[in-house]
């Protein structure tokens, strides 16, 4: 199982702030996660349909499109930050 | 003690103090740049809010702070990050470098705040005087910023 975890607007569209999931064994890098949650919702479909503006951290360190994601327990998906 | 220290805080915090801090005991020391980030009323904003991933974001901070501390061997500093709900006039990001040159205490501070900006999981969301509220975007004269390092 891994956490999938929202931040800021990516959140909001979403409607929840994390999920516990199982995901399939098609599911091996972060493109494809993303491609398999913007199918479980509207609100997911909506948040993740433009890629340019989603980043991703598998297990706390930022990662990129092909970053594997078997194994990991948690994913957090956000739009670029803006600290500072 | 790292040779840069990183915080996370809601509260606001002494800049003048985090750097008499820093420089207590030292003769070594010939530059301190002390650097605070504040919330500019905008727009009409009323408040800036802070969101960030907490599992993450401290260990990212000091994983910048270590970063710097690498590049510039003989830096000293803190870095102290605020979350919440944050008021015009407000602090938000403190970074207060020392060294025994003033080069290396501005460019570890220039550093720092441009990492900080590009590298930390936080999220500001403005809130205006008419109830609106707004994501801020990502600036792509940051990320150049972060990048030129």
């Amino acid at each position: 199982m891994a956490e999938i975890l929202y931040f800021a607007w990516v959140r909001e569209a979403v409607g929840i702030d994390g999920e516990t999931l199982a995901l399939p064994a098609t599911v091996s890098t972060v493109a494809g996660l993303l491609d398999w949650l913007a199918q479980r919702s509207p609100g997911h479909a909506a948040a993740l349909a433009d890629r340019s503006r989603i980043r991703v951290a598998v297990d706390q360190a930022f990662a990129g499109p092909d970053t594997p994601v078997t194994g990991a327990r948690e994913i957090a998906i956000f739009p670029p930050v803006t600290g500072g | 003690m790292p040779a840069i220290g990183a915080r996370l805080q809601t509260d606001e915090f002494d800049g003048a103090a985090e750097q008499a801090a820093l420089l207590a005991g030292r003769r070594d020391l010939g530059a301190a740049v002390n650097f605070t980030g504040l919330v500019r009323a905008d727009d009409g904003l009323v408040a800036l809010t802070l969101e960030h991933y907490p599992a993450m974001t401290l260990g990212q901070m000091q994983a910048i702070a270590d970063a710097a501390a690498a590049r510039w061997p003989g830096v000293v500093g803190t870095i102290i990050h605020r979350h919440g709900r944050l008021l015009p006039g407000e602090s938000i990001v403190l970074v207060v470098t020392a060294a025994p040159h003033r080069a290396d205490a501005f460019a570890a501070a220039s550093f720092l705040m441009d990492w900080l900006k590009t590298k930390a999981p936080f999220w500001k969301r403005e809130e205006f005087a008419d109830g609106t509220t707004r994501w801020v975007e990502a600036r792509a004269h940051d990320d150049d910023a972060a990048a030129r390092w």
